[in-house]
């Protein structure tokens, strides 16, 4: 699987150069994403967003021939660590891009800043870096973990609802989620149930959210957990009584599994496929094309991750070789994001606009996240204060 | 807790039950007729949800998706048998765990390759996609109670077919001394390809009832093996009565533990505390249980008559 991958992601990237095999002084970029089991669908939205940015712009980034090489951490920090620890001391890669999972990042961390190679996250963005361990060489590109479910909170707030329901898996993405959202609610939480990662039936959670006597729910499970308790959910009829809110539960990834379900569920995001702006639109228009499904916040950032980078190496003229002007360059964030508003704030970790999404139902009866209103303006996370650097 | 929140844990235990039954079912016959342990039996169960899911994509209709894939999975079940099982009776454990979870292996990806990583859904049936009101605040699906009562119906077929026909008589007699069965001129291959096809179906037809409620993923077979594994050991090899019991006390028992661990705690230790340590304990509860039975009834429930 990784060899066969790695040979489609240097074909791609080799025939876009017209078949010139790869020379020493091109830049080189290897990515660590998760390409096995249930959760492979959002590492394979970041490879497709990555190389779709790639193509657009010949497989060459900031004017230099690009070779990436993809890896698959499999979800297991041990094989996370081998592949990161290969990619910067065997293919000495001047950038690394990973991880879609905290955990997986965590990890990689180490091994990959301690080289002095740029690493830069497209997704995972865990507390533990943003504050007092931040670091010179890393960078994420799509937001700090707890800053979505903040936004819930002030969603929360601005739509009314006074008895929430929560609900998260049992593990440190569940629980930050519900830090996050408790620190920006005013109103009175009346339960905080943990079910376990992976959940299966919801019947007993759902008993309990019908007798609840709460407006809302607001919920933070991806993938599977998510298709299943959206479905379930509705089927119990608990969408008429009570609102939906969530992170990362109902999204491109999950929508194709709950359809009408969800439609009209409310989320919390930095970005939707129908956020208007110029360059998303073509962005959403050109990824539809490509690859046939609609693209999800994974793609997106994967996508702003390239631009980026394109961005960066344009600046230094290619030359890796002065870290500090690299750094410089890629800290300027002087690119066109599919975001709109975009710049790095002190601990390299975004400052960006959040908004309250729905789900809506397209015409040609595909499901996406939809752009209500902007909740938050040049939200910064709430960390960065404990950053010296 | 209220009484009407308690009914409706019961149901969901029950509907969880029955699940687990069909699942149960085959496995606890395939290992205690044949004594071969079938690690794929769970793949079989996620074969049949995405089997559902093919064919309501291509009839539209879930009732036709229902058959076709109960013939299907059938089909699929003699043919691993045919094909890979049948080699490994007489070989030892490991060669069968070895086996099948290559198998395991093979058909997720296979599923993959097929079907994409993603998670699909398939609706269930219009007619039983609605929800009935139980009280004023609770309701409970349509599809759950059909779910139960399909499970009854499968449970009560088996118990009549093994207790009272020529074939019944035969598989419980396998059960016992399968060299026996065969001396007396009974063709055992036949016999045991036959329980491994219905044992076959009966996973498939779990994964299709199930693919409505629970999202179908490659690898959704794999936790559901474990705790069928814990069913039948729990009611005892190779009986089909200890299957269904240990199938309804370990689905009640779970959906119970899952709601009332939490909230049981919280009166005795502080709520944060017990936050904490509620769904832990809740999801170490049927193996716990397991445990107990074992140690006072070591051969399960009820073991089936002469099985050693």
């Amino acid at each position: 699987m990784k060899k066969h991958l790695k040979q489609l992601t240097a074909g791609v990237a080799l025939s876009a150069v017209m078949g010139t095999a790869a020379f020493a002084d091109d830049i080189k970029i290897g990515m660590v994403v998760t390409l096995s089991g249930p959760p492979a669908a959002l590492g394979q939205q970041i490879v497709d967003g990555f190389q779709l940015a790639l193509e657009q712009k010949d497989g060459m980034l900031g004017g230099q021939k690009v070779e990436l090489i993809v890896e698959d951490d499999e979800l297991k920090p041990d094989v996370a660590l081998v592949k990161a620890t290969s990619l910067v001391e065997r293919d000495k890669v001047d950038f690394v891009v990973g991880t879609v999972f905290s955990n997986m990042l965590q990890a990689i961390f180490k091994p990959i800043v301690q080289s002095d190679t740029f690493l830069i996250s497209p997704n995972a963005g865990p507390s533990t870096f943003a504050g007092r361990n931040c670091n010179p060489y890393f960078f994420v590109t799509s937001y700090q973990n707890n800053q979505n479910a903040e936004v819930s909170g002030m969603i929360a707030n601005e739509e009314g609802f006074e008895n929430v329901f929560t609900m998260v898996p049992n593990y440190q993405a569940g629980r930050d989620n519900i830090v996050g959202f408790k620190q920006t609610f005013k109103g009175n939480v009346t339960d905080e149930v943990f079910t376990p990662l992976g959940h299966q039936d919801f019947s007993a959670e759902l008993a309990r959210i019908s007798t609840s006597g709460a407006d809302a729910i607001f919920t933070f499970m991806p993938g599977g957990m998510g298709v299943r308790l959206v479905n379930q959910f509705a089927n119990a009829g608990l969408s008429e009584n009570m609102k939906f809110m969530s992170v990362f539960t109902t999204d491109e990834t999950t929508l194709p599994g709950q359809k009408d379900a969800a439609v009209g569920f409310l989320a919390a995001g930095s970005w939707a496929p129908d956020l208007p702006n110029d360059a998303n639109a073509a962005f959403v228009k050109a990824f539809e094309e490509k690859y046939g499904y609609i693209p999800g916040s994974y793609a997106m950032q994967a996508y702003d991750t390239a631009s980026l980078l394109d961005s960066a190496i344009a600046k230094t003229g290619g030359d890796m070789s002065d870290k500090d002007a690299v750094r410089a360059a890629l800290k300027e964030a002087d690119f066109t994001s599919l975001r709109g508003d975009f710049s790095f704030n002190n601990n390299h970790y975004p400052v960006q606009d959040f908004h309250m999404l729905n789900v809506v139902k397209r015409d040609d009866g595909k499901f996406h996240t939809s752009f209500v209103r902007t909740i938050a303006k040049d939200y910064a996370d709430s960390f960065s204060q404990d950053c010296k650097m | 807790m209220s009484t009407t929140l308690f009914l409706i844990l019961c149901l969901n235990g029950l509907q969880y039950g029955m699940l687990l039954f069909l699942i149960a079912a085959g496995l606890t016959l395939v290992f205690g007729v044949m004594g071969f342990i079938n690690l794929a039996h769970g793949v079989q169960y996620m074969v049949g949800a995405y089997l559902a899911f093919a064919y309501v994509q291509l009839t539209g209709s879930f009732m036709l998706a229902v058959i076709l894939s109960l013939v299907t999975a059938l089909i699929l079940g003699l043919l691993l048998e045919y094909f890979i099982f049948r080699h490994l009776y007489n070989r030892d454990h490991l060669d069968q765990v070895l086996a099948t979870f290559g198998i395991i292996i093979f058909l997720n990806e296979l599923a993959k390759v097929i079907f994409g990583p993603a998670t699909l859904s398939i609706a269930p049936p219009e007619f039983l996609s609605g929800s009935i009101q139980l009280t004023e605040t609770l309701r409970y699906p349509i599809y759950r109670f059909v779910t139960i009562f399909a499970g009854l119906v499968v449970a009560l077929g088996l118990y009549l077919t093994i207790s009272f026909t020529r074939i019944g008589m035969l598989i419980r007699a396998g059960a016992t001394s399968a060299e026996m069965v065969s001396a007396l001129g009974v063709n055992i291959q036949r016999l045991f390809m036959i329980v491994f096809g219905v044992g076959a179906m009966l996973a498939g037809f779990a994964g299709v009832i199930a693919a409505p409620i629970f999202a179908i993923e490659p690898g959704m077979g794999d936790n559901i093996l474990i705790v069928a594994f814990v069913v039948i050991i729990t009611g005892g090899m190779g009986s089909i009565g200890g299957a269904f019991f240990a199938a309804l006390l370990v689905g009640l028992i779970d959906t119970l533990g899952r709601s009332l661990a939490t909230e049981i705690l919280s009166t005795v230790f502080n709520p944060s505390f017990a936050n904490q340590i509620g769904p832990a304990l809740a999801s170490m509860l049927i193996y716990i249980l397991m445990a107990a039975i074992l140690v006072f009834r070591p051969k399960g429930l009820l073991p089936a008559k002469g099985v050693s």
